[in-house]
């Protein structure tokens, strides 16, 4: 056995652009779909509304809809860490609205709003960890303690805020989040930033792969990628910085939401991707025997995705309550099916261990636009209902039918 | 002959009233195949479970490396160089073969996943055992064949620098090309010097691979044979209890 000696072993590294395109496409076909069905019913859902409503692509509904989809995103993304591990968090939606409750009431005690909203974070985590360890330690199934906390936490927001009890929050930094918006040289620089960490990141993967004296992917891959992203995010950019306001005011730029936003999506793609606990979560989720045996600490790493789920929540419950300006007693009660929505229709298996953050996003932007697109041709809500639920029926059918494809090839 | 790697001397457990093991002795050669047989019941799941750590033994004496040593834990077998390969695989089938490889025992640097650092060593594993069925280290464990699947379960515990590899039925599932497969794997396996036990009820396996052959019939070791020495009827005689061997 020479030490030099080649053998057939790739790392899918290899090859030239039409290599890596060929075997992108040999993995769509083996059922690794991903987000790919998602992108495509955005495209197809954006031409059907556009078709229909002259409304759907004006400049002020193109930024609203981002506006719209950060609480969905978030709140999707937040569930994409206990999905991962085939549980559920139906209590997401409330734990935020519990949150935003004792938030509201510290601020009307006389607090300002960092500690007020630091002790609503800190609420979150304490119901992450009750439910985590619950689920995790004690083995009640994470559909029924979640039910539970969902129940009994819509009777915790009646119980705070009062029966029908509608709080106005007086803190302009909150308020900002989902209705200011910045200048226009902000919008690019955050593009700018966003490229140029993506670009450090590929070199400084390309140097380790190129240390260890491995294959690395032609460089032009790398260019690609970033020009699409940034073609896509010049052309966003530039429609949100037109002035959108039908009144005399202008109104135009970013909307701060946005960044916040893709900072926070950007640590959850690098805690999942890069981390031992991202790492560790996946194996969790696909085996949870195998990942015992391999000396996973199981029982911390699913209490830890709740406590995870339930921080995300209360980000995305903090951008309900911006944009409404208030805070009100039944908050969070129907997002939170809409969110588990958002996050199969992505493409994140339920059956756990298969599943990404961009998968979250791009499912959220898929129930945002049938959301959108449907208001704006005023059908009536029960049509709205009819067509997410529908759509997460399908979602849900090709993900089991994509599983057991899977389950096929692997047997021959 | 090559230094023991493992010693058991007078091992003995019970279950409550029933007398599982009664006393074995059996020892483990570096870079040597010890075939395990017994008919069901005879205790070799246990004896194994015992050197794994997850079912300590009630008594008797474990030497490993020269030295007597306590297994409690699957921590401490794997401390010592303790690898097993379960029947059931324990594999991820949404990790690639090189994260399950290294699940548990990843490499970092700088607080993240060193990933080409854990694909070099993956690689260089599956290539010091000449595995040529996998097409990349990169393919997600669900698209791989049962014969495929226990290539990469042996392949960990090279990584692992096992000393000793405990191989639970590794072909019981395989048809006959990747049952070929996996028997080669294993002498590769031992030609490096790893000490390797291998249990089996497929004969034609046992014989295939196994420098040594111990019989367990009833909780006892009734039968320590070198493979070259011994033929197929006599293993089944001793299986089965119609035969047992002078001084045991």
């Amino acid at each position: 056995m020479a030490e030099k000696e080649v053998t057939s072993l790739a790392s899918g590294h290899e090859g030239t652009v039409r290599d890596q395109a060929r075997s992108y496409l040999l993995r769509l076909k083996d059922g690794e779909m991903g987000s790919v069905p998602a992108i495509g019913a955005t495209i197809f859902l954006a031409l059907v509304f556009q078709f229909l409503s002259p409304f759907f692509f004006t400049k002020i509904n193109f930024t609203n809809m981002f506006v719209q989809a950060a609480e969905l995103t978030m709140l999707a993304a937040a569930l994409v860490f206990v999905i991962l591990l085939a549980e559920i968090d139906l209590a997401a939606g409330v734990t935020a609205g519990v949150a935003m409750a004792v938030f509201i009431r510290l601020l009307q005690a006389g607090w300002s709003w960092i500690p007020a909203l630091g002790m609503s974070f800190v609420v979150g985590i304490i119901v992450g960890l009750i439910i985590g360890y619950m689920v995790a330690k004690i083995g009640v199934p994470s559909f029924v303690v979640t039910l539970a906390f969902f129940l009994g936490f819509q009777g915790l927001q009646l119980l705070l805020l009062g029966e029908g009890g509608v709080y106005r929050i007086e803190v302009p930094e909150v308020i900002a989040i989902m209705n200011s918006n910045m200048p226009a040289w902000a919008g690019w620089a955050m593009l700018a930033i966003a490229l140029l960490l993506s670009f450090i990141v590929s070199l400084w993967d390309r140097n380790r792969r190129t240390m260890t004296g491995l294959v690395n992917k032609p460089f032009s891959i790398i260019i690609m990628k970033l020009a699409v992203v940034g073609a896509l995010g010049a052309v966003a950019i530039y429609i949100m910085n037109l002035n959108r306001s039908q009144g005399v005011i202008p109104i135009k730029g970013v909307p701060i939401v946005v960044p916040i936003t893709l900072a926070i999506l950007g640590i959850c793609t690098l805690i999942l991707d890069r981390s031992k606990f991202g790492r560790h979560l996946y194996a969790v989720g696909g085996n949870p025997e195998a990942a015992r045996r391999a000396g996973i600490k199981v029982v911390s790493i699913r209490v830890w995705a709740f406590i995870i789920c339930a921080i995300l929540a209360v980000v995305s419950g903090l951008f309900h309550a911006s944009r409404l300006q208030s805070v009100d007693g039944s908050a969070g009660k129907t997002i939170v099916l809409s969110g588990v929505a958002a996050a199969v229709v992505g493409g994140v298996s339920l059956f756990g261990g298969r599943g990404r953050i961009s998968h979250a996003v791009i499912g959220a932007f898929v129930i945002t636009m049938i959301d959108n697109g449907l208001g704006l041709l005023q059908m009536p809500a029960g049509v709205n209902y009819l067509v997410q639920g529908g759509v997460l029926l399908l979602a849900a059918t090709i993900d089991a039918l994509a599983r057991r494809r899977g389950g096929v090839v692997g047997r021959n | 002959m090559s230094s023991p790697v493992v010693q058991l001397v007078d091992i003995k457990k019970s279950f409550g009233p029933v007398d599982v093991l009664k006393g074995i002795d059996i020892t483990c050669y570096a870079g040597q195949v010890t075939a395990l047989v017994g008919d069901n019941g005879a205790g070799k799941s246990t004896l194994i479970k015992g050197l794994s750590g997850v079912q300590p033994y009630d008594s008797g004496k474990v030497i490993f490396a020269g030295e007597e040593v306590s297994i409690t834990t699957p921590g401490q077998a794997s401390s010592y160089g303790i690898e097993v390969v379960y029947q059931d695989l324990a594999l991820c089938e949404n990790l690639d073969i090189v994260q399950n490889m290294f699940l548990g025992h990843e490499e970092m640097l700088h607080g993240t996943l060193h990933e080409p650092e854990m694909e070099r060593l993956a690689t260089k594993a599956l290539q010091s055992l000449s595995v040529k069925t996998v097409k990349s280290v990169r393919q997600k464990v669900s698209s791989l064949s049962g014969g495929q699947r226990q290539t990469v379960a042996i392949a960990r515990s090279v990584l692992r620098e096992a000393k000793l590899v405990i191989l639970d039925e590794p072909t019981a599932a395989l048809g006959v090309a990747q049952t070929e497969q996996v028997l080669n794997l294993v002498k590769r396996l031992a030609s490096q010097g790893v000490a390797v036990i291998i249990i089996s009820h497929n004969l034609n396996d046992v014989f295939q691979v196994a420098d040594q052959i111990s019989v367990l019939y009833l909780g006892k070791m009734v039968a320590n044979l070198d493979r070259r020495e011994t033929s197929y009827d006599d293993v089944v005689a001793y299986i089965t209890g119609t035969k047992t061997q002078e001084g045991n």
